[in-house]
């Protein structure tokens, strides 16, 4: 079987009710997502309202150059998911997996980007605590800075785990010719939960690496 | 059913234009233009989202009802940061009428 | 018109232990859940026995300071996060709605059995915090001592809470594509009965707002663990910022206790005045309002913090908005019965409690909500009674009388009626004996989450506590009776009430899929007025 017929779970009538309560599913979990990071955005905003110098002076400490070159990866990453999407819709077996594949490895690029810059920031000692390094006078504020990088780059870092999980998992049944032109739903909303992931990137990008390098 | 398939060349066009505003976005934060810097940046970063939604995620081509529950999102994420910002920026405004 | 039980149900159609771990049959979820809220709640009514005992006397005689903080956090934990926020809809909204809509289940029944696993491990991560110690923080966590100066089991805990939220959102994220996705041919948006429509504002609540009681408390626990300095005031760091994340959800929250009961009250006072509910668009509507209104008031919590004025009079303002469409309710319920044939049977006994002691809670809010007035009664037991006299006169009796009146559908036996109607009589009393003194007193001046107080508030606590030990016997009685009537009640009808609602319109208790056949809609909700029958 290259492709599973137009059948439906139980509960549903057909298969378009099936894909359309399922995609309505995850726009709604997606909105969830949104408050999850909205949470941390609100402690940004009202600590950089607070603080505007000590956050610009503590956003030096990171890599502007790797921030940008990971963003980049992130975007790509979104490309190549929406053709891996493309290519599910048009029944493209091989194309599908090789998107997928792309994905997962640029995903893997960003988290190991990801994983020397947090290094970096161990070993210099900027990690919020009785670790910290820097004792100026802004000390405090460039520890809620770093606190709130840490969080917020931390979690997002999770979610991009969880995706890579995900679309392991997409690879592994696309393998097994699970999908095609009349099903592909998962892969489908497998894309919307990746988008998402690299949209929360595009604003953490230069909420947290660009504001500080005019001063 | 019939999903909208977008076509290719599509995707490599926004693609393009996010990596041109990538770009832009670093270049200008290294020019010094006061608040407008804060400005410009999230402008920027709301351009990508709003092109990534409409054109990767397909909203462009999703019911009202998809719309709806997308706009509803980030009217609660505004809410959450205006009324808490009603807070935080005001409290000094209080004058103390003696010590 | 009498139907037969069929000999094949939900209940009968599998055996044995896995048919019921590994279901996705909703009816048989929302008995698990039933299950487990039951046992969450006598927990919580321990903890409450437990304050209520230490305060007969002024003196802290029965446990230390630190202990009794231990006695009202977890107190409040469980009875908000593990019973009040499932209760409704777990049980009752997971049983109905698809029924209540014409579907065979709801759209996502494996995410549905998933739900009430995440709640049993959230509730042992927090039972097990409770057994190696307990949580001092009071439910609301408060930064900083929650982040640096309590020394009880604040991780584990708040890993509990974590946990649970998402069987909520999971739950919400369920019935809003349910609604939306699943509804019979011709079951339009304004034929819903308003329990769906209640059900519907509950869960865009639960939506919105838990994933910011989410975040804030891995904020929490991740400051704890790894010193991480975000509500830290040494840093520079906001404890009210705390306050904000937290009662941005927090708040909402008490929605999505209230609008279910709301709901169940609108399908109860319609059915036992035999008319249909007056205003029925208003009060769908209202159900939105309140949801969205809901999400603009949280800072009313913080008046006294030291925030800004100028946001608390924004905040005081919205507060008494958000008051309006819950009276559009009341008094759109009110006129149901005026001029409609009303019966008393138990359930009724309990909506009828509903609208008064809902309203005496709420208005009571509205002295909250009123700036001055909070200085002098915040952090009181005026506050306490305000909550209790809206959480439990309020969203318990709902329960009660929704259990009550689902309760034949739900197992195929009536409850015996004579001891129904003496238990919603006992929880009446009780309740009112326990919680009316504590408006008294917490206007008098007598704090809240103190276990001392001067020894001229005693009388009004030994009638608090004495309240509170015949509300107990009231809860007692229903647990007693209904597992009663599993073996020895009188076998039900499909329609016992010869109520209106597709859920009537199958056998008690119903086959696993529902309907035999996909029903098609062509009435109005509550259509009484052009019923045959009329109720015995």
């Amino acid at each position: 079987m290259s492709e599973r017929a137009a059948a439906s779970a139980h509960q549903f009538d057909d298969a378009e009710q099936q894909h359309d309560a399922s995609t309505l599913g995850m726009w709604v979990f997606l909105v969830t997502e949104i408050m999850f990071f909205a949470g941390m955005f609100t402690v940004y905003v009202a600590y950089r309202s607070l603080y505007p110098d000590g956050f610009a002076h503590a956003s030096h400490h990171l890599d502007v150059l790797l921030g940008t070159i990971n963003t980049t990866v992130l975007i790509t990453s979104s490309l190549t998911m929406a053709l891996a999407v493309h290519a599910a819709q048009l029944g493209r077996r091989r194309p599908l997996l090789i998107f997928l594949v792309l994905t997962m490895a640029l995903g893997s690029t960003f988290l190991v980007i990801k994983g020397f810059e947090y290094a970096h920031k161990f070993r210099e000692g900027l990690v919020p605590g009785p670790w910290f390094s820097y004792h100026g006078a802004d000390a405090g504020a460039q520890q809620l800075f770093l606190s709130i990088y840490f969080a917020m780059t931390g979690v997002h870092a999770a979610h991009m785990v969880i995706g890579l999980g995900v679309l392991g998992t997409l690879v592994w049944q696309a393998r097994r010719g699970r999908y095609g032109k009349s099903y592909y739903t998962p892969v489908e909303l497998s894309g919307l939960y990746w988008h998402f992931v690299d949209i929360v990137w595009i604003f953490l990008f230069p909420l947290l690496y660009l504001i500080g390098r005019h001063t | 059913m019939s999903e909208h398939v977008v076509p290719v060349r599509i995707y490599f066009t926004i693609f393009t234009v996010l990596l041109v505003l990538t770009a832009v976005t670093v270049i200008v934060s290294g020019i010094d233009l006061g608040r407008m810097n804060t400005v410009v940046a999230l402008a920027i970063a709301v351009t990508k989202a709003v092109l990534v939604i409409l054109f990767f995620m397909h909203l462009r081509y999703s019911t009202k009802l998809t719309w709806l529950v997308v706009s509803a999102g980030f009217v609660w994420l505004s809410i959450l940061i205006l009324f808490t910002m009603t807070d935080v920026l005001t409290r000094g405004l209080v004058a103390l009428t003696q010590h | 018109m009498e139907s037969t039980q069929p000999r094949v149900h939900y209940l009968n159609a599998d055996y044995g232990i896995r048919s019921w771990l590994f279901t996705v049959d909703h009816k048989r979820i929302a008995l698990l859940y039933l299950g487990s809220i039951t046992v969450m709640f006598l927990l919580g009514g321990v903890f409450a026995g437990l304050i209520r005992l230490e305060l007969l006397t002024p003196a802290g005689d029965l446990v230390e300071a630190d202990t009794y903080n231990k006695l009202f956090t977890m107190h409040g934990i469980v009875m908000i996060f593990f019973f009040l926020i499932p209760s409704i809809p777990a049980v009752l909204g997971n049983f109905l709605i698809p029924m209540m809509i014409g579907a065979r289940d709801l759209a996502f029944p494996r995410l549905n059995l998933l739900s009430w696993y995440i709640y049993i491990i959230g509730a042992l991560f927090t039972l097990w915090a409770m057994l190696i110690g307990g949580v001092d923080t009071g439910w609301t966590f408060y930064t900083p001592f929650s982040t640096m100066a309590s020394n009880t089991n604040v991780i584990p805990t708040a890993l509990g809470i974590f946990i649970t939220g998402f069987s909520s959102i999971l739950t919400g994220l369920n019935f809003i594509v349910t609604i939306h996705r699943m509804r019979a041919p011709g079951l339009t948006w304004f034929r819903l009965p308003l329990f769906v429509w209640a059900h519907y504002a509950t869960s865009l609540i639960m939506i919105l707002g838990t994933p910011v009681v989410a975040i804030t408390i891995l904020l929490v626990g991740l400051e704890r663990a790894f010193h991480l300095g975000i509500f830290d005031p040494a840093l520079g760091g906001d404890p009210l910022l705390f306050q904000h994340l937290f009662w941005f959800y927090s708040h909402p929250a008490v929605y999505i206790m209230i609008l279910p009961g709301m709901g169940v009250i609108s399908e109860v006072i319609a059915c036992f005045s035999r008319k249909a509910i007056f205003g029925y668009s208003f009060v769908a509507i209202s159900s939105l309002a309140i949801a969205l209104l809901g999400f603009l008031v949280w800072a009313h919590h913080m008046f006294v913090t030291g925030m800004s004025v100028y946001a608390a009079m924004i905040f005081s303002f919205l507060s008494f908005a958000v008051a309006i469409p819950s009276a559009v309710k009341v008094f759109n319920w009110t006129a149901t019965l005026y001029e409609g044939s009303v019966s008393f049977q138990a359930p009724m006994l309990y909506a009828l409690g509903f609208i008064g002691l809902f309203t005496i809670g709420g208005l009571t809010g509205l002295f909250l909500a009123t700036l001055g007035l909070d200085v002098h009664v915040t952090d009181t037991y005026f506050v306490v009674a305000h909550f209790h006299y809206i959480m439990v006169g309020g969203a318990i009796m709902s329960y009660l009388g929704g259990m009550h009146f689902w309760w034949p559908k739900i197992t195929g036996r009536m409850y015996p009626e004579a001891w129904a109607k003496i238990a919603a009589v006992i929880v009446f009393l009780g309740f009112n004996l326990t919680f009316f003194p504590q408006f008294v007193l917490g206007y008098l001046g007598m704090p809240r989450r103190y276990h001392v107080y001067p020894a001229e508030f005693q009388v009004l606590n030994v009638m608090s506590t004495a309240g509170a030990s015949i509300l107990g016997i009231g809860y007692l009685l229903p647990l007693v009776y209904f597992i009663w009537s599993l073996r020895y009640g009188a076998v039900a009808t499909a329609n016992p009430w010869h109520a209106t609602g597709l859920e009537w319109e199958t056998p008690s208790p119903p086959p696993t899929e529902n309907f035999e056949r996909t029903p098609i809609v062509t009435q109005d909700a509550y259509a009484y007025d052009t019923q045959e029958v009329q109720v015995v």
